[in-house]
């Protein structure tokens, strides 16, 4: 088993003993059973509560744990020095920055799964029925995980250079910032100023997560482009690659406690 | 001529603090030493001196700010020399939720050891270092000498050329020293290099073929533990009582005195005449014992020496 | 071969992120060709949000009276779009936070004014001011905005009479209102109330594009006035001198007008080919009115 693979198990491992996830999941479980009700008192609009409230609990329960796992990573693993040991193995710093990264995104996969599966079990206790349109709401799920990896890349990044509680932080600024892009872009030139230029390119650069919001279209079974769905991987991919980039440096130069 | 299992050359670590970190702290100065390959060398000094500094250097877990420093060989950069390298982290500390069995095996991946031999590495090693009844509780529930003993372990599991243990006696009761103090014979006699740090001074004179001294970050001494002692001749010690008579034994002059019992301290060569002169002096001899020289008065000597060097400095408002 | 890894790594970043600009923008134009922005506006039931925000429900509405505010200025800037959430997104944010004036006052305003400058639905502009008057009876100036709606968008002068009628009896009214309810009885649409009101609006208003637009009508109101005011000394010079006249200058040579009539734009009147008075095709009020009249 390669290194990167050992750690991210390892990562994994410890996510699954950490009971506080079975918590969330559990909390998400729930959200479903509420949407359902939900859609009850309404008329006709059962499937689109279903799935808009499923998908944003799916989404909201995933950026918790994307968090608050995140930022600790590496943090720690330097706090409690359980990184010396490790280091000392014939083992790349950043081969365990990028074993962390999987272990995490595997275990956001699995959880994320496991709501999914209560999304469609919520579906089709409503519907009785599944039907090829409802296959979006997984282009949806896909795009919220994507939007996930971006998120845990961030934390990684926090998580190699400063404490958890500022790292928190950080990641919540990011997320805003990261969703208010797209209006950034149409913000008014003339109103701002000399700031226009800024916003602009600020506007490309930071994350933009509205790219993965497809939760309307999901809900009224309309499709999903294949582009933009190879768009948005490469997004997410190319975004995770840099900043783990990033993070790489800053760890490779660190001096441990 | 084998290439020294460790070396260093000029190895220092400053480490810039208060405002705008402007100050330096100086942990490490200047450090040039050399471990031959098959010895056991021991890293000796007061708390904060050093020693845990220069083993991270030397492990890579943190840079130096000048100087070198090569292991095996190899700089201290190449990550892959550690396969040959086992080390024991000062109070270790380990996923707290996973098992000792766990913990070996996941770190004995690294080696890339296959999983049968892995298994019966993990095996052998918690009954080496005694822990072969309690493999399987999560080590959250362990102690610190558990988890001492898991670190020493985890250190030697991969049959390493060069072992490297920092403070590997700390937290464990004697039974546990003795333990482990045989590991490190043992290692010893197999071949195998070995640098310990410690403060226990009687564990080095009793392990080591040579010890190394820092105080304040810099090296004061090396060699072996006799030779620092620098104490060439022996001397011999009488202890004995004399009832009364003042007169003939001219020694008394040179003997301290608690009551009725003396101690005389005098060289090899006068030991037998002045046994006789004791005899004909019907003195009573209550023991003759050989000084021994120890470790602990020249690790004392160098520690106030440094301390009076350093207020010294002060004083002279430097 | 640190530094020049280090060096490596940075150039690598920053093509990275040169990479991230360029697939942005090829996400942009995909999503705006699937996306339709009502899509995203899933949980329109105004109650149910209330209820689900707890004590958020101010501070969710406000969100959501910055995000109509976003919405409108998105829609005015691309030419050709609806603005079809713009009610549900104004109905959220006023069921969420009932005191939320300025929603009630500008989101009136982009709801009733015609298209290219809002929804054109002058109805659910009132429907919107009612819940404000409901929600803040002492408010007089919505009573104003409402009575401006019925005036200018709807052409209900009874009604528009009416609105200023009640909110002259506001606290803190201005006394105008009780002015104006009595001429807009009486007249229904005349210049001057139409003045005066697009005036009040100039300069109360605090967001350039309501002022630019307020001072456009105003410049419009009185060229249409000035225009009204040359055909009349046309039939004047009809009835002297008995045919009417081609161009302004006989106007002023006959001794009717001293000087050259301009626009308030400065741009001269001429007499169109019925010899009715009209602004210079140069001038830009000229489009402008044609908008504001196209919408009648």
């Amino acid at each position: 088993m390669t290194h990167i693979g050992a750690i991210g198990l390892n990562t994994f491992r410890e996510a699954v003993r950490d009971r506080v996830l079975y918590n969330l999941v559990f909390f998400a479980l729930v959200m479903m059973g509420a949407a359902v009700l939900v859609g009850q008192i309404s008329i006709g609009i059962e499937e689109i509560v279903i799935v808009s409230l499923g998908l944003s609990a799916i989404s909201f329960i995933g950026l918790l744990m994307a968090v608050f796992i995140g930022v600790g990573l590496v943090s720690k693993e330097m706090d409690k020095r359980t990184i010396y040991a490790l280091l000392s193995k014939p083992v790349r710093r950043w081969e365990f920055l990028l074993g962390k990264f999987t272990g995490l995104i595997f275990t956001l996969v699995v959880n994320t799964a496991a709501m999914a599966a209560g999304l469609f079990a919520s579906l089709l206790y409503v519907k009785h029925h599944l039907e090829r349109t409802d296959a979006i709401v997984l282009v949806a799920v896909y795009f919220v995980l994507l939007k996930l990896a971006i998120i845990v890349s961030l934390a990684l990044l926090f998580s190699c250079s400063t404490s958890s509680l500022l790292s928190i932080l950080y990641c919540a600024g990011f997320y805003v910032a990261g969703s208010f892009v797209q209006q950034m872009r149409t913000l008014r030139a003339d109103l701002l100023g000399p700031f226009a230029g800024v916003m602009r390119w600020l506007s490309y650069l930071l994350p933009n997560f509205q790219n993965f919001s497809v939760t309307g279209l999901a809900a009224h079974g309309v499709p999903v482009p294949r582009t933009l769905i190879l768009q948005n991987t490469l997004y997410a991919a190319l975004y995770c690659a840099i900043v783990l980039a990033a993070a790489s440096m800053i760890l490779s130069r660190r001096n441990l406690k | 001529m084998t290439v020294p299992a460790i070396e260093t050359e000029k190895l220092t670590k400053e480490y810039p603090y208060g405002f705008l970190n402007l100050k330096k702290k100086i942990s490490l100065e200047n450090l040039t030493m050399q471990v031959d390959s098959g010895e056991v060398f021991g890293f000796l000094g007061p708390n904060g001196a050093g020693k845990s500094t220069t083993i991270k250097l030397l492990m890579g877990l943190i840079f130096p700010t000048s100087g070198t420093a090569r292991l095996l060989g190899k700089p201290t950069s190449n990550i892959e020399m550690h396969r040959d390298i086992g080390y024991l982290p000062e109070q270790p500390y380990f996923y707290d939720y996973l098992t000792a069995a766990e913990v070996l095996d996941y770190f004995a991946k690294f080696y890339d050891l296959p999983a049968a031999d892995r298994k019966d590495r993990v095996r052998r090693m918690l009954r080496k270092v005694g822990l072969e009844t309690a493999g399987d509780i999560q080590l959250r529930k362990y102690s610190k000498g558990m988890l001492q003993r898991v670190g020493l372990a985890q250190a030697i599991l991969h049959d390493p050329q060069l072992v490297i243990l920092d403070e590997p006696m700390s937290g464990l009761d004697p039974v546990g020293r003795r333990e482990v103090r045989d590991i490190i014979l043992e290692l010893k006699n197999a071949g195998k290099t070995i640098l310990f740090s410690t403060h226990i001074l009687s564990d080095a004179e009793m392990l080591c073929d040579r010890v190394g001294v820092i105080v304040s970050g810099r090296l004061q001494g090396v060699g072996a533990p006799g030779e620092l002692v620098g104490v060439q001749t022996h001397k011999m010690e009488i202890l004995f009582s004399l009832a009364g008579t003042q007169n003939t034994v001219r020694l008394l002059s040179h003997a301290t005195r608690t009551g009725d019992r003396y101690r005389l301290e005098l060289p090899e060569a006068e030991l037998y005449p002045a046994l006789d002169q004791l005899r004909d002096a019907s003195a009573k001899i209550l023991s003759v014992a050989q000084v021994k020289p120890s470790l602990e008065e020249y690790f004392m000597h160098l520690v106030s020496a440094d301390r009076a060097q350093a207020s010294a400095v002060e004083v002279s408002g430097k | 071969m640190n530094l020049r890894s280090k060096w490596l790594q940075a150039v690598l970043i920053v093509l990275g992120f040169a990479g991230v600009w360029r697939l942005q923008v090829a996400i942009d134009t995909e999503r705006a060709s699937v996306i339709r922005e009502s899509d995203e506006l899933l949980l329109t039931s105004p109650r149910m949000l209330k209820l689900m925000s707890f004590e958020f429900a101010p501070l969710l509405g406000q969100i959501y009276w910055t995000r109509a505010v976003q919405y409108y200025g998105e829609q005015h800037a691309t030419p050709g779009k609806d603005f079809n959430s713009l009610w549900p997104l104004l109905d959220i944010a006023t069921t969420l936070d009932p005191n939320l004036l300025p929603a009630y006052r500008f989101g009136s305003m982009f709801l009733s004014a015609h298209a290219p400058g809002g929804a054109g639905r002058p109805d659910l502009a009132v429907s919107l001011l009612q819940r404000g008057i409901r929600e803040n009876p002492d408010y007089w100036r919505f009573y104003q905005d409402l009575g401006f709606i019925y005036y200018m968008d709807a052409k209900d002068y009874p009604k528009a009479a009416q609105a200023f009628e009640e909110g002259s009896r506001r606290p803190n009214a201005h006394i105008w209102m009780r002015v104006m309810a009595a001429k807009v009885a009486a007249e229904g649409e005349s210049f001057e109330t139409s003045m005066f009101l697009w005036r009040d609006v100039y300069q109360t208003a605090i967001d350039p594009d309501t002022k630019k637009g307020a001072l456009a009508h105003l410049q419009v109101l009185q060229a249409r006035q000035d225009c009204k005011q040359l055909d009349a000394l046309s039939e004047e010079y009809e009835k002297r001198l008995g045919h009417r006249p081609s161009n302004l200058n006989q106007l002023i040579q006959s001794g009717m007008l001293s000087v050259m009539p301009g626009d308030p734009l400065g741009f001269a009147y001429i007499l169109d080919e019925n010899g009715k008075a009209q602004l210079n095709p140069r001038s830009p009020l000229a489009e402008k009115k044609k908008l504001f009249d196209a919408v009648k």
